[in-house]
């Protein structure tokens, strides 16, 4: 089931369009991954799923009917530019951002406690903003974000200012969230990532959606038909051997363990290539190579840009 | 609106608790309260040496006459005595040798001889009293010479005060006994009050909106609740911190009045007058000494202090300072929200506030002239209207400009409201852009 659906969405600003016609479609318990480069128009996008700005036109649907203006205490929502009072205590301030979201004192209080113990961050509540560093900060933030049980959360670039174990923490608290039955939209340039946590992915680049789909089906419709072989052993006029209907793209036989990259040009079966080589001789590893996120993305987003060109 | 209360309680809480702010509100009315009774309290602690001045008199004019006090003492000396102190001063243990001449009643000069100079307070004292007693002596004589019985008596009768009292006539024709004086300090200051708590209070607003914006803070918050309702928070909550700073320092203002009054007790009068002599020299000290007319003076100006319609100055002190206080903030906060950093700011401060800062400038010139057309036109426009119409209202005007001027000046708070609304949605989300004013008034017509 969809908890979020956005519908034709246009948004102009004077002199430049910010999105031209976009829809996306959220399901429940997903992680969905926005991505575009910068200026793509994310931002807006995820500003007006906030109802921080209003679309000129397009529907938007929260939870199968269409959005409210209550709706937002359903959302959480982390801003890539992001901050908090910095002569305001944390305790005080994390209380108040809770109770911001609708939040009474009582529940917050116990919700935070629940949150302040689970990082381990208690003796942090006296303290004021401007003593803790930033990676300290953006735990409080998450925190924040997440204190209102939102059923769909906003994250925009969240693993920005955090080291690696923070981000790993992180990441998992992500994880069990989606396990909760939380929906993840999740706007990032780091593509790794988004292959580590999303589920499905939306591409927006110069204000339209691009590339939509679950992320497995979106990297096999991109995967260029090739495969790497080790082998051991020696071959000689290896592409005569294997005849028109592939071809080598890479040969690298100068250590033991030798490389190969083939291309299938026709609609043949990897068996077919492995009867060939089983011949030859012994191999050791056979994989398709399967493009990266951070391929796709490039390739998409360039052959985009000259198409509109 | 529930979020709108959270918020202006977070502002006003995060302000009144920080220690700068307490520490201003209970220390400038301490630090007024000082810099008035200091003075006075140090002007009765001072002169308690006790001085001795040898007087030679030739003339018998002033002799047994100077009077001597608590601290000064007149030592009245012979001939032989006098001429071996000015040859040799230090002989004798005088703190002056008064020296009056023969023919002082012709040349009308006196010496005062010391090795050191004397202080200004004994030479007045002493020219004072020879002056008395000069004048006394040559009116003596031209009475005697003339020859009118009771002529001395005559002449004192003479002596005139005149005081003009101004009446107002009120709807009634009631006359009402009122001070021009009175209502020009009281318009002064209420002018005054207002300009400054405008000033402070709406470049607080512009802080608070900056920080938000540069702490990055904001985007956070108004994913919560809308916008506009952030900024009537804020400006709503800071108006109270300044409306809290008022009150505390009216109530301070009484009770240390009232402190002063009952613990210093008969010293206070006294010690005021003192104060003034100090201030204004010594024609001064002649009016206050004559205490119980003093006393009804001032029974006189409480009195037209309670005929100045002290419910109505206050009633428009407030509105003029919430509204002139909207009107400033709103503009400011929008200044706030356009500009990414402390420079750009400072720039577009001064166009928004010149009309204010206009309004302090011509505020002695209202205050002189409350009809006039300055005052008048100031009066209504709504810019300036908040301080000069504060000036003028003391002076009793037409109720019909007084109806403008707050007509008008809501309408334009409204207008002011919707701007900054506009202008503050755009801005707090815009960042790292040059705003200019044309790029402003662009954000105006934005839709959402």
């Amino acid at each position: 089931m969809e908890i979020f659906q956005a519908n034709d969405i246009v948004k102009e600003y004077v002199g430049h369009v910010a999105l031209s016609s976009v829809s996306i479609s959220v399901k429940e318990a997903s992680i969905f991954g926005l991505l575009g480069p910068n200026g793509a128009g994310k931002t807006t996008l995820i500003r007006i799923i906030n109802q921080i700005t209003a679309p000129d036109s397009g529907e938007l649907f929260f939870d199968g009917r269409r959005m409210k203006a209550n709706d937002i205490y359903q959302i959480g929502y982390l801003p890539e530019e992001r901050g908090l009072y910095k002569k305001m205590k944390v305790g005080e301030q994390a209380l108040y951002l809770a109770q911001l979201k609708g939040m009474s004192k009582k529940d917050a209080l116990k919700s935070l406690k629940y949150w302040f113990e689970k990082f381990e961050i208690q003796a942090w509540w006296g303290k004021k903003v401007e003593e803790l560093s930033k990676g300290m900060a953006q735990k409080v933030q998450f925190i924040t974000t997440v204190i209102h049980q939102p059923k769909l959360l906003i994250f925009d670039e969240p693993f920005s200012g955090f080291d690696p174990i923070n981000a790993n923490l992180l990441k998992n608290e992500i994880l069990e969230l989606k396990k909760k039955g939380t929906t993840i939209i999740f706007s990032t340039h780091n593509m790794s990532s988004v292959e580590e946590i999303c589920d499905h992915i939306a591409l927006i680049n110069q204000s339209k959606k691009i590339l939509d789909g679950q992320i497995d089906e979106v990297k096999e419709r991109f995967k260029s038909n090739t495969f790497e072989i080790t082998y051991k052993g020696e071959s000689d006029n290896l592409q005569e051997k294997l005849g028109s209907h592939f071809d080598i793209l890479d040969h690298d036989t100068d250590s033991h363990l030798k490389q190969l990259k083939v291309k299938f040009l026709n609609g043949n079966s990897n068996n077919d290539l492995l009867k060939i080589l089983m011949t030859q001789f012994e191999i050791v590893s056979f994989k398709e190579t399967i493009p990266s996120m951070n391929d796709v993305f490039i390739r998409v987003v360039e052959e985009n840009n000259r198409e509109t060109k | 609106m529930n979020k709108s209360i959270l918020i202006l309680k977070r502002e006003y809480l995060t302000r009144v608790k920080k220690k700068s702010f307490i520490i201003m509100t209970l220390l400038v009315p301490v630090m007024m309260a000082a810099l008035s009774i200091l003075p006075a309290y140090l002007a009765t602690m001072d002169d308690k040496e006790e001085r001795t001045i040898a007087v030679y008199d030739p003339t018998s004019l002033v002799l047994d006459r100077m009077e001597s006090n608590k601290f000064t003492k007149y030592h009245y000396i012979p001939k032989q005595e006098y001429d071996a102190l000015s040859r040799n001063f230090k002989s004798g243990k005088y703190y002056a040798v008064l020296y009056i001449p023969e023919n002082i009643l012709t040349t009308n000069r006196a010496e005062i001889i010391s090795d050191k100079q004397v202080t200004f307070d004994i030479k007045n004292q002493i020219t004072n009293r020879i002056e008395n007693i000069i004048e006394g002596e040559k009116k003596k004589q031209i009475i005697a010479e003339i020859g009118v019985p009771d002529l001395e008596k005559k002449l004192a009768a003479t002596k005139t005060n005149i005081t003009v009292d101004t009446i107002k006539l009120g709807e009634e024709g009631k006359a009402v006994r009122s001070s021009t004086e009175m209502a020009m300090i009281i318009g002064y200051i209420a002018g005054f009050i207002i300009y400054m708590f405008v000033f402070i209070y709406g470049m607080m607003v512009m802080r608070g909106i900056m920080e938000e914006k540069q702490n990055r803070i904001v985007e956070v918050i108004i994913s919560s609740v809308k916008p506009f309702q952030l900024l009537f928070g804020k400006i709503v909550g800071i108006g109270l911190v300044g409306l809290t700073q008022i009150a505390i320092w009216i109530i301070l203002a009484f009770g240390i009045a009232a402190g002063v009054s009952t613990f210093a007790g008969a010293k206070a009068p006294q010690a005021a007058a003192q104060a003034q002599s100090i201030m204004a020299g010594p024609q001064m000290e002649q009016l206050a000494a004559s205490s119980p007319e003093a006393h009804n003076k001032v029974v006189e100006v409480i009195g037209m202090i309670g005929n100045l319609n002290i419910v109505f100055i206050v009633f428009a002190l407030m509105f003029y300072f919430i509204c002139g206080f909207i009107l400033y903030a709103s503009l400011l906060g929008a200044i706030g929200s356009a500009v990414d950093s402390d420079e750009d700011a400072q720039q577009m401060i001064f166009p928004v506030t010149m009309p204010l800062i206009f309004s302090i400038i011509i505020l002695f010139a209202v205050a002189k002239n409350p009809e006039g057309p300055l005052a008048f036109w100031t009066s209504i426009i709504p810019l300036t209207s908040p301080v000069t119409m504060m000036v003028r209202i003391p002076f009793g005007i037409p109720v019909w400009q007084i109806i403008l001027s707050m007509v008008l000046l809501l309408a334009t708070i409204f207008g002011t409201i919707w701007m900054a609304g506009k202008i503050y949605r755009t801005g707090i989300l815009m960042y790292g852009k040059k705003v200019n004013l044309k790029e402003i008034v662009k954000w105006l017509f934005y839709k959402n």
